[in-house]
């Protein structure tokens, strides 16, 4: 069974009904004992990386993500849900004198804004792929559906793959039972569609 | 490697039917807006937009069960625009399975409107139409309302700029000049909101010739929105993709199945 960490609004249906075309059964649920329990974890993930921590925060579940990882159960960040998985993120405070926003820290490392005149990074893009990545076997050589303006940008985990919109940066993360896609593989037709098999083939 | 531009059909719905006349003889159903979704996604639309004309209560209930139905077998973005004017409303559309909303009139008659959602769902979610027109306002070009019929008396180029400062994530620019005329986008105008829209940048109204499509890639827009030139199967999608590859533009292939 796969579970998808409900936090807070947005469009959680997509991602449901994709990862439903594995044949799994999926539930989205904030319920810690199913989120711990499931065979896989989906951290999704739409708006502010602060907004989503607060969320994330209010069900406890960075102890969640830890938890599962103690245990050997895997977990896959989606956008956003990718991006706090990392210890630090300056979305909102670039600006000021406020110090970056708090992760849950499972990943070292900041995320950061892109370096180009029109954000957000919107469509479909293309990726550099590490040759051990498992989640982008068969898929090497497609598009994603990417929509962000922060992204994480230094080396983290066994795999890196990566993508370029103004600058490089981390597009998928594979580190043994943590794994993290930049782009929405729920929005990426067929070949979204196949890295969820790969994901869910790999639990 | 690069970003592709998108290419966006877009389907005007009441009431749960595709309202513009539709021409595809392998539909079973050619104004079952689903359907069509399907057949777009599968020749390689990289985005949909579902335009929502219902004048009722009960059309806008109908198009949420549409875009539910649609989220469960279209795995591509989906936007949905028409009649949004709350941050209430745009929660259920986001909870049926859209991913992003597109604001107009109520964005025009209460700018706030853009902060507040996106504040609440993050500037992603939130595409701005702009239904604009040449006149003579300062930029040569202005806002108009009810698709077009009505002036709003606002530039266009100020608009842009003040609700990127508002925080939208992405401008649909519409000629009512140029639209249904499959004349061509309005260039200029496409150039002009490109010097002051720090978001992406869609065109649309005025698609016919394939060298059209090219031409406002040319212009500074990041994608391109149609309707007629699709339904109507003057062009398929993969002919546009086609066409742009060979000439260099950055598109994303799709096997068709």
């Amino acid at each position: 069974m796969i579970a998808i960490l409900d936090y807070g609004s947005g469009n959680l249906r997509s991602a449901e009904r994709a990862f439903a075309t594995s044949g799994q059964d999926v539930v989205v649920t904030s319920n810690p004992v199913v989120a711990l329990e499931a065979d896989g974890l989906v951290v999704p993930g739409v708006g502010a990386f602060s907004s989503c921590m607060d969320g994330i925060n209010a069900i406890d579940g960075a102890s969640i993500v830890r938890e599962r990882l103690k245990k050997e159960r895997p977990v896959l960040g989606i956008c956003i849900g990718m991006q706090i998985l990392f210890a630090h993120g300056t979305e909102g405070t670039e600006n000021s004198e406020k110090s970056p926003h708090e992760g849950i820290g499972v990943f070292e490392g900041i995320v950061d804004r892109l370096q180009v005149p029109i954000l957000p990074h919107m469509g479909w893009n293309t990726v550099e792929t590490d040759p051990q990545s498992l989640l982008l076997k068969g898929i090497e050589d497609q598009s994603f559906y990417f929509v962000h303006s922060y992204a994480a940008k230094s080396p983290v985990g066994k795999a890196q793959s990566w993508s370029v919109y103004g600058e490089k940066f981390l597009s998928v993360v594979e580190d043994e039972y943590l794994s993290a896609t930049q782009f929405h593989p729920e929005k990426s037709g067929t070949a979204g569609l196949a890295l969820i098999k790969n994901w869910i083939g790999s639990l | 490697m690069s970003l592709s531009i998108r290419i966006i059909p877009c389907l005007d719905v009441t009431d749960g039917r595709v309202v513009k006349g539709v021409n595809f003889t392998n539909l079973v159903d050619a104004g079952d807006p689903v359907e069509m979704a399907s057949l777009y996604g599968r020749e390689g639309a990289d985005e949909l937009t579902f335009l929502d004309i219902s004048a009722s209560s009960s059309g806008r209930e109908t198009t949420l069960e549409i875009v539910r139905k649609t989220a469960e077998q279209v795995f591509i973005p989906l936007t949905v625009g028409g009649g949004i004017r709350s941050v209430s409303d745009v929660d259920k559309l986001l909870r049926a399975g859209a991913d992003k909303v597109s604001i107009n009139t109520s964005a025009i008659a209460r700018p706030e409107l853009i902060a507040e959602i996106a504040d609440r769902f993050g500037s992603q979610v939130l595409v701005l139409s702009v239904d604009a027109r040449r006149a003579r306002t300062e930029s040569g070009f202005e806002v108009t309302t009810h698709g077009g019929r009505e002036s709003s008396g606002i530039d266009a180029l100020k608009w842009v700029e003040k609700a990127c400062q508002l925080g939208v994530g992405e401008i649909l620019l519409n000629s009512m000049d140029a639209d249904g005329t499959r004349a061509g986008y309005d260039i200029g105008m496409i150039t002009a909101v490109r010097e002051v829209a720090k978001v992406p940048l869609i065109a649309s109204g005025g698609a016919g010739a394939l060298s059209d499509f090219a031409a406002a890639l040319d212009a500074g827009a990041d994608a391109l929105l149609a309707a007629s030139v699709f339904h109507f199967g003057t062009h398929r999608i993969g002919d546009v993709k086609t066409y742009l590859n060979k000439h260099n533009y950055p598109v994303r292939s799709v096997v068709v199945t």
